[in-house]
């Protein structure tokens, strides 16, 4: 055994209840409290996974975030979820931990013998080789190998995540001694706080690293902080990762639960944010530094006082710094063998008791084979070692204060980017800021939080700053890592450099440096360092890349909340929709309603139920729901100029309960939208548009009516869904809105085609208006939503004697298209002008300013070779048209498009197939044979005028 | 996110709001020339820096000029549109 659990000691784990879990299938005791690593490191698993590209044996680097060996995929007991970090994940009972990129196990991966090709697959590689004959049929292979961890394919959601805005005066990440010391005097000068860390438990480094406070333990003071801050009612968060700053300093919160919710998303906007965030460590730069045992000093502290395991026998702790002091005096203490090897030759603090100090020496190159055995230092001098505990030097996790557009400055002397310049709204303290001692974290602390009061006495295993920078140099011998997660080596920079990609961003693309999960937590300094020194430059020339969210992994699910399914885009919804489908409505989705289709079932069935509805709506007397139009009223003193203004058609001209049928362009002269405007009296009107363009239509109607007309000048009111609006048409329609008993004169002198009326049903106000969309006589009904129930089903009991049909809309779209009645973006595109629908008698004749006029006459709107609305006849018999087949010319060899079919029906009413079609010059074309082709096939059409029935409009009135 | 303020209804989210268009973008109206209809439409000055554009708060519906910076995404002011324009 090398590494073992001590039999006491251990403030993280509870001994009163054991546990045991699975990794790579054989079990694994623990306690409550332990992680997956810190488990593992207390059964000896030396092995955890293997390295992305080269399979290389891979132990535990870390105890925090910055892992960047051991990924494990878990399951079992616990939610399925790929690429955990062992050391921050919990271990549970019944929890199945199992490796990654590693088969049939990290211990036997059967693709180790990659390893011994390492030099043909160094960084970049697939941008020069695997290219001939195919690059395709590698590609394959090599994504396969590509990647870690695998997903589980029968993943479910655990349900919506909870997402939660706060608003607070001071925002604090980072619950170790300087967020904890902030915190507090922040809530003591009368703020509310929000502290948050991403651990389990706070207090940070303070969990570890021994230290008085205020003459109480520092476990101690850590526990009676915390308690301070929650009875003061100031919110304390652990397991919260604070993983981005957004713009205007919006804080993005991720908040794991470990009792299987799914994690919680907040958005906080603090007034001030503290950053605590503290440093990483990183390692040292050697021959085989990423040999199983090999791992960071700081964390071989943590394993031995949070969870009570020795990480050797035999220790090397290696380092330029005087951290790792306390590392060295603590494993001896606990009874290893403990070398201290400090690359300094003066100025470090003395050899600790217990241990053998070796100053001015380095590690150049560790040896074993799936774990370490020993070292060789730069005097030539081999040790024997189990374990080998490094620490290169602290990097401050600068990662939130860049977001928040904070720059940051190089300091020589700590070897370290510091924040630099103050961000207004962003304060830094602790280890982030640059302090090292407790005495200084707690001073950087006071003065984050702008507070006066004295800072906590501390004392502890005081460090100094002092360092000696330990990068990798050109050319030193053997394979120095540099990032573990990626597999990219000193050698992967030099390769980059000798290719001039020189500059940090490539350096990090061209290598896959701090790509990896981890992103480059533990290595992306050392390798612009050794880039640095390859180019002969600073480190800040070469300066570091964008830091950008999030910190750590963050799911999806966090971000999604409760969007997806039906919440994803909800629909709209008729008043009367559970009538609907009480008779039987197959419902569909159009421009954003829920409507019905069709009454009746789906499938083959269907074609035929919506050929009969048409058939019959034209025989007696059809019903439907037209509820979803818009009407938009328009209001005020200089209504009448508005409406001139904003349709393509004078509207002014329109008498009080008249309807007139419009455009309305946009400013670039293409048809917007298309509608009927009522006016009800010299001030008032109803803008009825198309039900998908009503927001987008009101919108207009404001911006025009704020930024031109000015709002006293006319009001704007969007009465859509106010109103339901039931339609009658038909021959029989007249007989049945007779029989509805509306108190409205319905003779045709008194309500003729495109005049409206009001009456009343029970009570009620309706409007009563003639307009056509089937070119049938036809009645349009309005009333206020929440009555429409009891008027539909009058209709419903009078159309009985008169052999009524309630229709959805797809026989209203037959009908419709038989005579020529166009929907605006099927039957017209983002080039359609108001002329090439036909209507250009407003173009010509209009004098006063109305939107897109000055469009109407450039160069393109007045050219010939325009798409214009025409209908295609064909011969009996024959199968309507595909949608979207191109009408062709043949021109010297070559086939052009002409224009395309728009809609296209089977009219029961005509017994034939009809469409409607954009062709190119189409309206001087009449009586033309065209060609159309879709996907192959060739037809033959006639073109003809739009209207295919009736073209007379005798049916209007009949 | 971003926080714009809405004259109407004070700070909120970016995403409750539309961008309408550079501000002062004036429609000249009558038989200008070509040249000039299409600046109207096309053409843009997007300057890096201060800018003024107007937005619609899409929960109220009010349209205004807010004041901002291109590249430091500060807001400075929000101004109720009042039919000048016309």
């Amino acid at each position: 055994m090398v590494a073992s659990r001590l039999s006491s000691g251990g403030s993280a784990i509870d001994r009163s209840h054991p546990i045991s879990f699975s990794f790579d299938g054989r079990t694994v005791q623990g306690f409550e409290g332990d992680t997956i690593a810190s488990a593992l490191l207390a059964a000896d698993v030396a092995v955890v996974g293997r390295s992305f590209k080269y399979h290389r044996p891979r132990g535990i680097w870390g105890a925090g975030v910055e892992e960047p060996n051991a990924l494990v995929d878990v399951s079992g007991s616990v939610r399925a979820t790929p690429n955990t970090r062992a050391t921050t994940e919990p271990a549970r009972e019944g929890l199945a931990a199992r490796s990654v990129n590693a088969t049939p196990d990290a211990a036997a991966d059967r693709n180790a013998f990659i390893d011994r090709f390492s030099r043909f697959i160094p960084a970049a590689f697939y941008y020069k080789t695997f290219m001939w004959p195919d690059w395709h049929l590698f590609e394959p292979r090599i994504r396969a190998m590509a990647g870690l961890g695998a997903v589980d394919a029968s993943w479910t959601s655990p349900g919506a995540a909870d997402q939660v805005n706060r608003h607070c005066d001071v925002l604090v990440v980072g619950a170790g001694p300087a967020g904890l010391a902030a915190a507090r005097h922040a809530a003591q000068a009368g703020k509310k706080v929000m502290l948050v860390d991403d651990q389990i438990n706070p207090g940070g480094s303070l969990q570890h690293r021994v230290g008085e406070i205020d003459g109480r333990p520092a476990a101690e003071w850590v526990a009676a902080t915390v308690a301070e801050l929650k009875a003061g009612g100031h919110l304390v968060l652990t397991s919260t990762t604070a993983f981005g700053i957004y713009d205007h300093h919006l804080v993005g919160l991720n908040q794991r639960h470990h009792d299987g919710r799914p994690d919680t998303l907040w958005r906080v906007r603090p007034r001030h944010i503290v950053l605590a965030t503290g440093a990483i460590e990183r390692p040292l730069p050697f021959a085989n530094n990423d040999l199983p045992g090999i791992m960071s000093a700081d964390a071989a502290l943590s394993y031995l006082r949070r969870h009570a395991v020795l990480v050797g026998r035999r220790i090397i702790v290696a380092t330029n710094n005087d951290s790792a002091y306390e590392v060295a005096w603590a494993l001896a203490a606990a009874g290893a063998e403990v070398t201290l090897v400090d690359i300094r030759k003066d100025g470090q603090p003395a050899a600790p008791a217990g241990v053998k100090l070796l100053s001015g020496r380095s590690v150049v190159a560790a040896r074993g084979k799936m774990r370490v055995e020993g070292v060789l230092l730069d005097d030539g001098t081999t040790l024997g070692a189990d374990c080998v505990a490094i620490s290169g030097g602290w990097t401050p996790s600068v990662h939130l204060f860049c977001q928040g557009r904070g720059r940051l400055a190089w300091h020589e002397a700590r070897a370290a980017f510091l924040p630099g310049d103050p961000v207004e709204g962003i304060a830094v303290a602790g280890a982030l800021a640059g302090a090292v001692s407790l005495s200084d974290v707690f001073d950087s602390a006071a003065k984050a939080a702008g507070a006066d009061q004295a800072a906590p006495h501390s004392s502890g295993f005081e460090a100094t700053g002092g360092i000696q920078p330990a990068w990798p140099m050109p050319g030193q011998k053997g394979r120095v890592w540099i990032d573990y997660q990626n597999d990219v080596t000193a050698k992967d920079v030099e390769l980059a450099a000798r290719e001039n990609f020189i500059s940090v961003e490539h350096l990090k693309r061209y290598t896959t440096l701090g790509m990896a999960t981890d992103q480059g937590k533990t290595s992306n300094l050392a390798g612009l360092a050794l880039m640095a020194g390859i180019t002969g430059r600073s480190v800040p020339e070469v300066g570091t890349t964008t830091y950008r969210p999030p910190f750590t992994p963050v799911p999806l699910a966090s971000f999604a909340g409760l969007t997806g399914g039906e919440l994803m885009s909800p629909v709209r919804r008729l008043p009367l929709e559970n009538i609907h489908r009480s008779m039987g409505a197959t419902f569909q989705e159009y421009g954003g309603w829920l409507r019905p289709a069709h009454y009746g079932a789906k499938g083959v069935a269907a074609e035929q139920a919506i050929q009969d509805e048409a058939l019959r709506a034209r025989r007696s007397v059809a019903l439907f729901d037209g509820s979803t139009l818009g009407k938009i009223e328009v209001i005020g003193p200089q209504a009448a100029e508005f409406v001139d203004f904003i349709y393509y058609n004078t509207m002014s001209t329109l008498k009080p309960g008249r309807c007139r049928y419009g455009f309305m362009l946009s400013e670039n002269g293409v048809v917007f939208d298309d509608g009927i405007l009522v006016r009800l009296d010299e001030h008032r009107f109803i803008v009825s548009c198309s039900s998908s363009h009503v927001a987008s239509v009101h919108a207009r109607l404001e911006e025009w009516r704020q930024d031109r007309f000015g709002r006293d000048a006319v009001y704007i009111h969007n009465a859509t869904s106010d109103w339901a609006t039931l339609t009658v048409s038909g021959p029989r329609a007249k007989t049945l809105v007779t029989a509805l008993d509306l108190g409205v004169d319905l003779d045709d002198a008194a309500l003729p085609h495109m005049a409206i009326a009001e009456g009343r049903f029970e009570g009620e106000v309706v409007r009563v208006a003639r307009v056509s969309f089937t070119g049938d006589r036809s009645y349009e009904i309005s009333i206020r939503a929440d009555r429409s129930e009891a008027l539909w089903t009058r209709m419903q009991q009078a159309g009985k004697a008169l052999d009524a049909v309630t229709i959805g809309l797809e026989a209203l779209m037959i009908l419709r298209a038989e005579k020529g009645y166009i929907v605006i973006g099927k039957d017209t595109d983002g080039t359609t002008m108001p002329h090439d629908l036909g209507v250009d008698g407003p173009r010509q004749k209009r004098r006063n300013e109305f939107v897109g006029r000055r469009s109407l006459f450039t160069e393109v709107a007045t050219q010939g070779r325009r798409q214009q609305l025409v209908g295609l006849a064909m011969a009996d018999g024959e199968q309507p048209l595909p949608t979207g087949a191109h009408g062709i010319v043949r021109e010297g060899g070559k086939v052009r498009s002409q224009g395309f079919v728009t809609s296209s029906y089977f009219s029961p009413a005509l017994g034939r197939a009809i469409a409607l079609a954009l062709i190119e010059d189409g309206s001087t074309r009449h009586g033309e044979t065209i060609e159309l082709q879709h996907l192959g096939m060739l037809r033959r059409a006639t073109i003809a005028a739009p209207c295919a029935f009736d073209p007379s409009g005798d049916r209007l009135n009949a | 996110m971003q926080l714009f303020n809405c004259p109407f209804c004070g700070p909120r989210d970016e995403t409750e709001f539309h961008f309408g268009g550079e501000a002062g973008n004036l429609r000249p109206d009558g038989d200008v020339p070509a040249e000039r209809w299409a600046d109207y439409l096309y053409m843009r000055h997007n300057p890096k820096g201060p800018v003024r554009e107007v937005w619609v708060h899409g929960n109220c519906g009010e349209f205004f000029v807010m004041e901002r910076d291109s590249v430091s995404h500060t807001v400075s002011g929000s101004t109720t549109l009042g039919g000048e324009h016309a």
